[in-house]
């Protein structure tokens, strides 16, 4: 239920922290071993008295059962609502009683947990998230209660241009895959998940060989291995299997869901690449001249800056666990959102047809290496990035190594990508509203 | 809150630091150069990074009457050319250097900043003063970028009930002061906002006496005062700059209902809000007690509507209780219910009056509160971890008619306040006499639309945030 503030900056930035993450910053991370055998990645920062604790499970709402669609959404929401002896009353004061901050949420990814903790009343709080980890009671009237939140959300989810141009690019990319529906589930998947579901999709989901953690702050090695022990010892050793990986299924066509707004919403893309490509960093830097979220990208300059026909306009290469896509969006009013659409096909095919200019190449990675740094300015954001580096098996040195594999890219490699990669053929748009005057 | 902030700070006209570092661990310093800019650094050496940040005390609430939006377009143009940089320069530069800027336009002000490196400053400094008192604008410009923040609107405001329903809700809660006014602009005064509007306000607000420089981060401040005495410290004050006078609300004499219809809405909600007092200079006590009685009441779990209405009768999914004393003027305490399913807005409404009566009756539990005022001990000690955070915070304090030590002492103020502080505020406040009350609701009667399971609304966790960004 929280407002969505638009930066332009940040809007493309966050989506991309899944996947192309730190660099050359002043970070000294340590990977441990718990004496239970745990791998964490720690930083210490003993300057201000708290820790920051990232916890990942891989797989998250993908990993629901046929039928029960919001499943893992339903129990990540309960987790906090109560454990063994504790009724959700009596976790909140407990945690509230600590100063302590816990957070827990699903994406179709992975279960996040984000934990804050002062380190004078460390072990405390330990305990508590603990027990909503591993021992969360999913007691009855708990489970209406946030059932409820949850039908709420999704109703008012229903008529939300945004959400509504969402939904309708995940189903025509992936139809039954888990990636082709809302992680919530729908009202009926919903209504219908009963307690033994939520237990079902809680051993499913938070099982110990798709755990990822790690820690920044007044913290030692030692004291991190015990606590991530104390935490996780008692989840059972194995989850249910990754779902299969999907080929999104862009057809180059445009698909309009009609609804009455005045300002059409709009979802376009074509197939993406993966890391592990050895293409994704010439994608990336073409990415960032496209539309990767600057002023300066071609989009913004051509749909926002010359013709003003949007507020924002955004690309990115969405690298996720299961799938590749290379993904963007627009609004304009109706009246005016073929024209927007019709610039961005333009761009696409021009790009792909001539490349980048030895200049935006090199302000491109300019920003990209200067950008890097910057990420790793608090014990949150730094837990943050190495959590999902972690779950996207990369390697520590990756922090050391990523700005000269961008630094390695040359003009001929981008060009060759936008040729090979970028497919205006295959550019398909989604546009939720009443727009006027499309030609498909 | 009317105090002469411009004059005030204007007569400041000394260059020495008027407030050391606050504590040791808040390392804040702050001084004024010689043409009434305020300067105030904060150091965090923990990355090798630095907020830059200009903060004009001018928002949509100093706007002349007529031309609604026009100190969010100001913010919008302030990204064209000036004398001395082709449009987009300052982004483009930015950007190369691995930055990120932006900007955003509040009611009571207009801030703009820069995050890059450390060693970048200089660079940004010379950018900002430069759009300070450069600004170039064509008429060009102004079409394009008009339509620009009327797309703006389109996404913020006109696809959303939630959002029509805010705005018209705030324009019923205040007669006559300009937080009635949405900050993005009404529509039709948009479509009309021209150059001669956009230059005016520039020219009246925008001198270094009207604003405040937050510079956080990898930073010395000796080395910042020496910078900002060299860049900023060039520009000329307006010796015309006048005191912050707005005009203040009528008595108000009937409490005030709105039902807001729309056929785009599938979650609908009540919304309550009382007129309350701001935090002031010098006198954040009510304010104090306003923003415990919010946690009190709705600020959590625990907190007793939620308790009431949600765990113990379940007639509500969501509740909350939200109140920010953080203005120049007048402000609102609100209460938003969201009713489960097959309660309708008026059961929902008479169960919250019922329960905050209920509350009036029981009093305060100290246990809660108690452990409200610990998370507020702790979350000084989180707000370390974000340096931007607190360059906001001081940047918008400064902006909104508060000093440093009312910043620096609002957490003691927080802890410091009673029980029967909490209650007597309560009484002062939740009187549905100063109070508007809008029902978001369904419009049955319009036509839909062809998905078939379709409604939607944002039931505001809170109302949404106040500033309006580039």
């Amino acid at each position: 239920m929280k407002m969505t503030a638009f930066t332009r900056v940040l809007t493309a930035g966050v989506v991309a922290l899944g996947f192309a993450l730190p660099a050359a910053a002043k970070v000294d991370v340590q990977e441990i071993t718990s004496p239970g055998g745990i791998n964490v990645w720690l930083v210490e920062e003993h300057s201000i008295p708290f820790t920051a604790l990232e916890i990942r499970f891989k797989g998250g709402a993908s990993l629901d059962a046929p039928g029960k669609r919001g499943a893992i959404n339903l129990m990540t929401g309960l987790l906090e609502e109560g454990t063994g002896d504790m009724d959700a009353r009596d976790f909140t004061r407990a945690t509230e009683s600590l100063a302590a901050s816990f957070r827990y949420s699903s994406s179709d990814d992975a279960i996040s947990i984000s934990a804050k903790f002062l380190t004078e009343n460390r072990d405390q709080a330990i305990a508590l998230l603990r027990d909503s980890i591993v021992a969360p009671a999913f007691n009855d009237n708990a489970i209406e209660r946030v059932r409820g939140q949850v039908l709420s959300n999704i109703r008012s989810d229903v008529n939300d241009p945004n959400a509504m141009a969402g939904r309708a690019m995940a189903e025509m990319l992936y139809g039954d895959h888990p990636y082709g529906s809302d992680e919530s589930g729908t009202i009926e998947s919903v209504t219908a998940l009963t307690r033994d579901d939520l237990v079902a999709a809680h051993k499913a989901a938070m099982a110990r060989d798709r755990l990822y953690v790690s820690a920044v702050g007044d913290i030692t090695p030692d004291e991190l291995g015990r606590i991530v022990d104390t935490l996780f010892a008692d989840l059972p050793a194995k989850g249910a299997p990754m779902p299969d990986k999907v080929t999104p299924r862009f057809d180059g066509g445009t698909h309009v869901t009609d609804f009455d707004t005045p300002q059409s919403v709009v979802r376009f893309g074509q197939p993406g690449l993966a890391l592990e490509d050895p293409d994704f960093f010439a994608a990336y830097l073409l990415n960032v001249t496209l539309g990767g979220g600057g002023f300066e990208s071609r989009l913004m300059q051509e749909v926002r800056e010359k013709r003003g026909l949007t507020y924002g306009v955004y690309s990115y290469l969405a690298d996720r666990a299961l799938s590749q896509a290379w993904v963007g969006s627009v609004a304009s009013a109706n009246d005016r959102v073929a024209e927007a659409m019709s610039v961005i096909k333009d761009e696409w095919t021009k790009m792909h047809e001539t490349g980048v200019t030895p200049e935006e190449l090199q302000d491109a990675k300019t920003y990209l290496t200067g950008e890097y740094p910057l990420r790793f300015d608090g014990n949150g954001p730094i837990a943050r990035i190495m959590a999902n580096m972690q779950m996207m098996d990369m390697p520590v040195d990756y922090i050391n190594t990523r700005n000269d594999k961008i630094e390695a890219v040359t003009l001929d490699d981008v060009n060759r990508v936008a040729r090979e990669r970028m497919d205006p053929d295959k550019l398909t748009f989604v546009v939720v509203g009443r727009p006027q005057g499309l030609s498909n | 809150m009317r105090k002469l902030i411009g004059a005030a700070v204007a007569a400041f006209a000394l260059s020495l630091p008027f407030t050391g570092p606050a504590s040791a661990d808040d390392k804040v310093s702050s001084f004024a150069l010689d043409n009434g800019m305020q300067v105030v650094v904060i150091e965090d050496h923990r990355a090798p990074v630095v907020v830059h940040m200009v903060w004009y005390r001018a928002g949509s609430a100093d706007e002349t009457p007529g031309v609604s939006g026009v100190a969010h377009f100001l913010e919008h143009l302030m990204f064209k050319a000036t004398e001395n940089m082709e449009a987009g320069h300052l982004s483009k530069v930015v950007a190369q250097n691995g930055g990120s800027d932006n900007a955003f336009t509040s009611f009571d002000y207009t801030a703009y900043f820069q995050r890059v490196a450390a060693d970048r400053l200089p660079l940004m400094m010379q950018m900002e003063a430069d759009r300070m008192v450069n600004l170039k604008l064509t008429p060009e410009d102004i079409a394009t970028e008009r339509d620009v923040i009327i797309e703006e609107r389109n996404v913020r405001v006109e696809n959303s009930p939630a959002a029509l329903f805010r705005e018209q809700k705030r324009a019923a809660q205040y007669l006559n002061h300009r937080y009635g006014i949405p900050i993005i602009g009404w529509r039709h005064e948009m479509e009309h906002l021209d150059r001669k509007a956009a230059l005016d306000f520039y020219k009246q607000f925008y001198a270094p006496n009207n604003a405040i420089l937050v510079v956080a981060g990898d930073v010395q401040p000796d080395a910042v005062h020496e910078l900002a005495k060299e860049i900023y410290g060039k520009l000329p004050a307006n010796p015309d700059l006048k005191p912050r006078a707005r005009p203040s609300e009528p008595r108000q004499m009937a409490e005030r209902r709105m039902i807001f219809r729309d056929p785009r809405v599938t979650q609908p909600y009540v919304s309550r809000s009382y007129m309350a007092p701001e935090r002031n200079p010098g006198d954040q006590k009510d304010a104090a007690a306003l923003t415990l009685l919010a946690s009190l009441l709705g600020g959590s779990p625990t907190a007793y509507l939620n308790q009431k209405l949600q765990y113990d009768s379940q007639t509500a999914v969501y509740t909350s209780a939200f109140y920010d004393g953080q203005n120049l003027d007048e402000t609102t305490f609100s209460l938003i219910i969201v009713p489960s399913e097959g309660v309708s807005l008026s059961d929902a409404e008479e169960a919250m009056d019922a329960t905050v009566a209920q509350f009036m009756k029981d009093g305060i539990d100290s246990e809660e509160l108690a452990r409200i005022k610990t998370q507020l001990k702790a979350a000084e000690i989180y707000a370390r971890d974000d340096v931007g955070d607190l360059a906001e915070r001081y940047g918008s304090a400064l902006a909104q008619g508060l000093t440093i030590e009312d910043v620096q002492s609002w957490p003691e103020v927080l802890q410091s306040v009673t029980e029967d502080e909490i209650m007597a505020a309560a009484r002062d406040v939740l009187n549905r006499d100063r109070a508007v009350t809008g029902y978001l609701m369904i419009d049955e009667k319009a036509p839909t639309h062809e998905t078939s399971d379709a409604p939607e609304v944002t039931p505001a966790s809170q109302p949404a945030s106040q500033k309006v960004t580039q």
